[in-house]
């Protein structure tokens, strides 16, 4: 069975082929493609997590005949792998749930032009969760952010076009910082792969002049990556690149994307620069801090907003908050907590993006939560995968959202600090808290009928297969996630040990 | 004062009488009469600073204070992060002094680079050898720029309007062309040959000095747009129509992506790599980097004259 361990490079050659021959289909036949082959994609990562669970170790791959210091080289372990199948879902339940959208919104010209990006944006995707060397993490870094912007202007209307410009220019700035900060370690170290730096570095360490260096070096690097994945104060693009693109669009990036960045850092942490010395530098207490305030802030203004789309892309900031708090806390258990935090929003928040068109489509087309009332009660199912995401994004028990929150309280207990603890704890009562203040008031809105308007004319009774089908598998990973915790919890611990 | 309001209203809010959403959630289906006055009120305001035709002074001057603001903000972490960049710069171990394990990358691709890639310019040899890897991504963040800029640019209906006064003209790719310049025909046919072979003389020599895939193209794609501008559109249409210009970066980027994955399957299960290495120093040596070379170059080219195409008429090749 050792040919499963080419599967890894298969995927990034097989998307980037993909992503040159949507350019060629028309607009339908691309959508077909691209559906058919993500399955594909599925199915072998699906083959990939299986090969490595079972044997135990993580597969290292050099890309060419020079091994490793000389040539590239990738590397799949558990958790990339656990991570590439959860991409891969929701890749297809966005596209499945979204492709309605995708032809009314764009263009007939343009269709297979978006498909073309879809494909080179899961190419870099793979590419980021499973390079093993930083310089090809840059490369598909770029490839991810052109990918993405050309994802928010497709809509072509004025609003996207805006925060598009906006979106590109934040993380160009991203890119750029972490690019300098590549450079710098690069000039330090002599090298780009990530185990060989760890290993000068270890050495380097011991000098305070070098280790300044190391601690500016790393700290850029991680403004750029944090710019780029939205952490507190960075957040403010969100609202409008998620509010205004086409939903699949926006449950893709708020879900898979800005989750690529993070994994790529906390990558950078662990494999390039080695967690022991990565602890010892102030840079992770400062994402704690950051990351609990964006927490709060991120809530509040999504208290603020008018629009359901808007609240939906302010709570992602604090969702990617809640993760940053994990990566600051720090120790297996933080980021364990990280991680699994990483699955259970990417799974929530792309189930709510893809569920708040449908319900502005029972409510004259619009966002507004005027005019949102009822909506829930005029297309069922809509309401019904709502109240399920909702109630996760709370933390109620059974669902995704309670297991994550438990996570980070336990990283708090074991990260053997009183301040921390307390920190963590009231951060996470704070927010629980204001999203319950938020997601049960449009709860209420949207399953309560006060002026009697609900008729049977205006209720949806067409149920299309192909919303109920990723609701569906959305919905029952959000229980796994909650109900078998352990099973994930225990996978990604073990991948963490081969992460480093 | 603040504080006390606060307070109060906290204390209510606890007491469940106020409600810190009451604003924002609620409103009923009925038409809400403040809205459309305020509504209202805005468009007049808009109105009167159309009409004024002093919009954007107007929109500076009652920022000013935050503009002033950004700016020292902006300049102080400018300045903050050329320092700590300066700083750090300085920390850095000097030339020649480095860790004997920086160095040892770089020497290896000096010292045996010509041996194992078969290529007398070790940059090629490194881009396209030893770490083909990153050039494959870069090759398709070119393609992803020009799927961008076609999603921007090309006319369709969502971003042309009815409304614009020269609609049926701006349809009309005759409205762009500005070929009628007989200096410009003159000078062309006796430049554009020129750079024609001398973009495909760096293009097939990239594998023996200086140039390649990249360079190669853009002189390629340069040379295209001159004749273009020359000679007018009907004449680069009559050969280098949309399609031909898609199925040129398909079949290029296809050929890449399985060329080197072949590369990647062979190598990393250490398995003969049936490519030839060809003698250092001829046209046909290097192995793999001549064709990849050719097939970044008509990629780059492709994608050159098509954003040029995009931005002067909003089309490739007239579709």
């Amino acid at each position: 069975m050792d040919i499963i361990r080419n599967i890894p490079m298969m995927t990034i050659i097989l998307s980037l082929f993909s992503g040159s021959l949507c350019f060629v289909l028309k607009g339908k036949a691309a959508r077909f493609y691209t559906i058919f082959y993500e399955v594909i994609l599925l199915v072998a990562c699906g083959f990939v997590l299986w090969y490595i669970v079972t044997t135990g170790e993580a597969v290292t791959y050099s890309m060419g005949e020079f091994p490793a210091p000389w040539g590239n080289e990738i590397r799949a372990g558990i958790l990339e792998a656990l991570l590439a199948v959860l991409f891969m879902i929701i890749m297809i339940c966005s596209v499945l749930a979204g492709y309605r959208y995708i032809d009314t919104d764009l263009d007939e010209s343009k269709v297979n032009l978006y498909y073309a990006l879809l494909n080179l944006m899961t190419a870099s995707l793979m590419a980021i969760l499973w390079t093993n060397d930083l310089f090809s993490g840059y490369v598909f870094l770029e490839i991810l952010t052109l990918t993405s912007c050309g994802s928010l202007i497709v809509r072509e209307i004025g609003r996207t076009t805006l925060a598009a410009v906006r979106y590109m220019i934040l993380n160009l700035l991203g890119s750029g910082l972490f690019l300098l900060g590549v450079t710098l370690l690069y000039d330090l170290t002599g090298h780009l792969l990530m185990v060989p730096m760890q290993e000068t570095i270890a050495e380097m360490a011991q000098d305070p002049r070098l280790f300044m260096v190391l601690t500016i070096s790393t700290g850029i690097l991680t403004i750029g990556l944090s710019i780029k994945s939205g952490l507190f104060p960075f957040h403010f693009w969100m609202p409008d690149s998620y509010g205004w693109s086409t939903p699949t669009s926006a449950s893709i990036l708020s879900s898979l994307v800005s989750k690529a960045y993070i994994v790529l850092l906390i990558k950078v942490f662990y494999r390039a620069i080695g967690i022991s010395v990565f602890e010892r530098m102030p840079i992770k207490t400062i994402l704690l801090v950051l990351g609990v305030i964006g927490m709060v802030v991120g809530s509040l203004e999504a208290m603020h907003a008018n629009n359901i789309n808007r609240m939906v892309a302010f709570s992602s900031a604090a969702q990617v908050g809640y993760i940053f708090m994990g990566i600051g806390l720090g120790g297996i258990a933080g980021y364990t907590a990280a991680f699994f935090h990483i699955m259970a929003h990417a799974v929530t928040k792309s189930m709510l993006f893809l569920t708040t068109p449908r319900l502005a489509e029972v409510s004259d087309n619009s966002l507004l939560f005027k005019k949102l009332q009822s909506s829930a009660l005029r297309n069922k199912e809509a309401g019904f995968s709502f109240l399920i995401a909702a109630l996760s994004m709370i933390g109620i028990p059974l669902f995704a959202g309670f297991s994550s929150k438990l996570q980070f309280a336990l990283a708090g207990v074991e990260s053997g600090s009183h301040v921390k603890l307390i920190v963590v704890i009231l951060a996470l009562g704070a927010s629980s808290l204001l999203n319950a203040i938020y997601f049960i008031r449009t709860l209420i809105r949207i399953y309560s009928d006060p002026h009697q308007t609900v008729h049977k004319s205006n209720i949806r009774t067409h149920h299309s297969l192909g919303y109920i089908f990723p609701m569906f598998i959305l919905g029952a990973m959000n229980l796994f996630l909650g109900l078998f915790s352990w099973v994930v919890i225990d996978l990604i611990e073990q991948g963490l040990k081969m992460f480093g | 004062m603040k504080l006390k309001e606060w307070k109060d209203r906290f204390f209510r809010w606890l007491d469940g009488e106020y409600d810190v959403m009451e604003n924002i959630m609620d409103g009923s289906l009925e038409p809400d009469e403040g809205h459309e006055k305020r509504k209202h009120v805005i468009k007049e305001e808009h109105e009167k600073m159309k009409a004024s035709g002093i919009s954007q002074t107007v929109i500076s001057m009652e920022r000013k204070g935050f503009y002033q603001i950004y700016l020292a903000v902006a300049i102080v972490s400018c300045i903050a992060l050329i320092g700590v960049l300066l700083y750090t710069v300085a920390l850095l171990p000097q030339y020649g002094q480095e860790n004997p394990r920086a160095v040892e990358v770089s020497d290896r691709y000096i010292e045996h680079g010509l041996e194992e890639t078969g290529a007398v310019n070790i940059v090629a040899g490194m881009i396209l050898d030893y770490r083909a890897f990153d050039t494959l991504g870069e090759s398709h963040v070119l393609f992803a720029a020009l799927l961008c800029v076609m999603i921007l640019l090309k006319k369709d209906k969502k971003n042309m309007d009815t409304r614009f006064d020269d609609y049926h003209m701006i349809l009309q790719d005759e409205y762009f062309d500005v070929s009628k310049d007989t200096v410009m025909r003159e000078v062309g046919k006796v430049i554009v040959p020129c750079i024609f072979v001398f973009g495909i003389y760096i293009l097939l020599n990239g594998q023996n000095g200086p140039g390649g895939g990249f360079s190669g193209g853009a002189v390629l794609g340069a040379g295209l747009i001159i004749f273009e501008t020359a000679f007018g559109f009907e004449l680069v249409d009559s050969v280098f129509t949309a399609k031909v210009s898609m199925l040129i970066s398909f079949i290029s980027l296809t050929f890449y992506s399985f060329a080197k994955g072949y590369v990647f399957f062979m190598g990393a299960n250490h398995l003969h790599n049936h490519i030839p290495k060809g003698i250092p120093g001829a046209i046909l040596s290097g192995g793999l980097i001549l064709p990849l070379n050719i097939a970044v170059g008509l990629v780059v080219a492709c994608t050159m004259f098509g954003f040029y195409s995009l931005f002067k008429r909003g089309s490739i090749g007239g579709v």
